[in-house]
């Protein structure tokens, strides 16, 4: 290390961090030199837990994995169980009703997201407006599924409610006013001088990096990868549609995989998804909503399964995968491995803040809209000798009652 | 690039590696009310050739999306479970492949896919700390997700007999230690 860096960690809780991870930074001045991404910080054992539980146990499990991503992961999971199992046929209807759930959830991710970027950037009456267009959706979410968050849509053959055609007239009552607003706030988002001035050039990521590292989601697609699952391997009811992954360069924006383009990505797939959303609710054939009603049937049908299954579903952050592994007459699953978007763009997250200054590290983070955990531990620098010691909440316990003693005397 | 589907793919990796395929088979999967379909290929490969079999895949796709490395304890043996994502790009064209291989538990190394897909890091250092394997030649081999102070050798998908004992004496210690 040169004499002239130093090193600046951020995290693991700090004001610019939405949730708590641990960036390590080597600065030169105001110019971040390296960095050091340490995650796991609130690494829960949640499959280490679903290991212990049966499906349909770890199917509300997997669902509580994020409170802001509710049901991606319930999605991915059972699209797994199923695919592993090879017993359920997924009527027709089912499979619209889950795209319908996974567009409403893009919709109020993706404008929640809007109002995380521009409150980094400074811009709090724009964080303001885009959450209160965002109630909207979220009212529909609570007026199909009785829930904001955790919703409990989806069921090892198909949904476990259905959408009874007298609640159409209110979700579409409301993708009609989010089309009449949507000009407004990409006119805000797009056309306003200091937010173009803040992100555009900023967070760079090349095509070259976004497919050598595998990153997914709206951050390999600002930088013109076409990587979607809906439009690679089209799942359910999205074989029906034709959907396009949405990059800037189709739109006359550049393919920079910058902050701006990952913008521009998220705003033209809000549009997206109110297109899809109305395709699926006119197009929504009769019939039943899941193959097997009885619940204790389901669980025979999945004691008596033996097999695989991966289950990858395009979640607003990006592709979301799930493996799960079922053993004939074991209640229990047999292996089970979550993989989240978020960790597939770690290595991305490096690409994109070498070289920025330490003002923009809070946006440029923001930008592949990270879902992280918290951690229990503190990496402390000596900035004298350079010596670093990583100090647990023992260490501290330590340190406060040193203090108390010490003030005492 | 070569497009193929699930049987070409399955048939042309059957030719090439013969009997260091243990087993192979290919998942067809109907959707929407069109009923179009995708492929998923499950292989188990021979650890002896499985850096050989990645580096076909490579060479079939160069641009090979790794999805995640899953990893279980079979009792005697650990298998990962590369599940890579083939000829993405074009609308339903992508094909998934699961390339599963084994090591024993008393010689539990693997060589690293770093070095042909650079997005594999992550995954493979989550599968150092979490199922107790070695993946040589990993270029950056320190823990991901697990505190620094978690004792070595505990690994905590690994369903040994003296796992739940050893689990129990890091709740103690933590414990012991006035958390």
């Amino acid at each position: 290390m040169a004499d002239t860096t130093y090193t600046f960690p951020i995290g693991p809780v700090h004001p610019a961090l939405k949730e708590p991870t641990m960036f390590k930074f080597v600065m030169d001045g105001e110019v971040v030199v390296d960095v050091d991404v340490q995650p796991g910080i609130n690494h829960r054992g949640i499959e280490f837990i679903g290991m212990r539980r049966n499906v349909l146990q770890t199917l509300h499990l997997a669902e509580r994995i994020c409170g802001i991503c509710s049901i991606v992961h319930q999605y991915a999971f059972t699209l797994a169980t199923e695919r592993a199992a090879q017993v359920f046929e997924v009527p027709e209807r089912a499979q619209y009703i889950r795209i319908i759930m996974a567009e409403l959830e893009r919709l109020h991710s993706h404008l929640l997201w809007a109002g995380v970027a521009a409150h980094e950037l400074g811009f709090d009456t724009l964080l303001h407006l885009s959450w209160k267009i965002r109630e909207d959706v979220q009212d529909v979410l609570e007026i199909i599924s009785g829930n904001r968050v955790n919703y409990a849509m989806y069921y090892p053959g198909g949904v476990r409610r259905d959408i009874p055609p007298e609640k159409i007239p209110r979700i579409k009552k409301v993708l009609d006013h989010y089309k009449e607003n949507f000009q407004m706030l990409a006119d805000t988002f797009l056309g306003d001088p200091v937010i173009k001035h803040r992100t555009v050039g900023v967070g760079t990521l090349s095509k070259k990096d976004a497919i050598a590292t595998s990153t997914v989601g709206p951050t390999t697609r600002a930088s013109g990868v076409m990587k979607d699952v809906r439009f690679d391997q089209p799942y359910d009811a999205y074989a029906d549609i034709d959907i396009k992954p949405v990059i800037p360069s189709n739109y006359g924006f550049e393919d920079a995989g910058d902050v701006y383009a990952n913008i521009v990505v998220r705003l033209i797939e809000v549009a997206q998804s109110i297109e899809i959303i109305e395709y699926a609710l006119d197009n929504m054939p009769s019939g039943p909503y899941r193959a097997e009603m009885n619940v204790n049937k389901v669980l025979m049908m999945l004691r008596k399964a033996d097999g695989e299954g991966f289950g990858i579903h395009e979640a607003p952050r990006g592709e979301m995968c799930h493996y799960v592994r079922l053993k004939e007459n074991q209640d229990n699953l047999d292996a089970w491995k979550v993989r989240a978007s978020t960790y597939n763009n770690i290595l991305a997250w490096q690409k994109k803040l070498i070289g920025q200054q330490i003002a923009d590290v809070s946006i440029v983070a923001a930008s592949i809209d990270p879902c992280i955990g918290c951690m229990d531990r503190v990496a402390v620098v000596d900035s004298r000798t350079g010596k670093e010691k990583i100090m647990t909440d023992v260490d501290f316990h330590r340190l406060s009652v040193e203090k108390t003693k010490r003030l005492r005397k | 690039m070569k497009v193929m589907n699930g049987d070409e793919f399955a048939s042309y990796i059957k030719d090439r590696f013969g009997n260091n395929v243990l087993s192979m088979r290919v998942d067809k999967f109907k959707n929407g009310v069109k009923k179009s379909e995708f492929h998923s290929v499950w292989l188990r490969v021979d650890r002896s050739v499985f850096k050989d079999v990645m580096r076909a895949i490579t060479e079939i796709h160069d641009e090979a999306h790794i999805a995640v490395a899953s990893g279980s304890d079979l009792g005697e043996e650990i298998e990962i479970i590369y599940h890579l994502n083939l000829f993405w790009g074009e609308r339903n064209r992508q094909l998934t492949v699961n390339l599963g291989v084994r090591c024993p538990k008393d010689d539990p190394h693997l060589p690293t896919i770093s070095d042909l897909i650079p997005g594999a890091l992550i995954t493979e250092r989550e599968k150092q700390e979490f199922l107790g394997i070695t993946i040589d030649g990993i270029p950056d081999p320190r823990r991901l997700f697990l505190a620094e102070n978690t004792p070595e050798g505990f690994y905590p998908w690994r369903k040994d007999e003296d796992q739940q004992e050893k689990l129990k004496k890091l709740y103690r210690d933590v414990h012991e230690e006035g958390v």
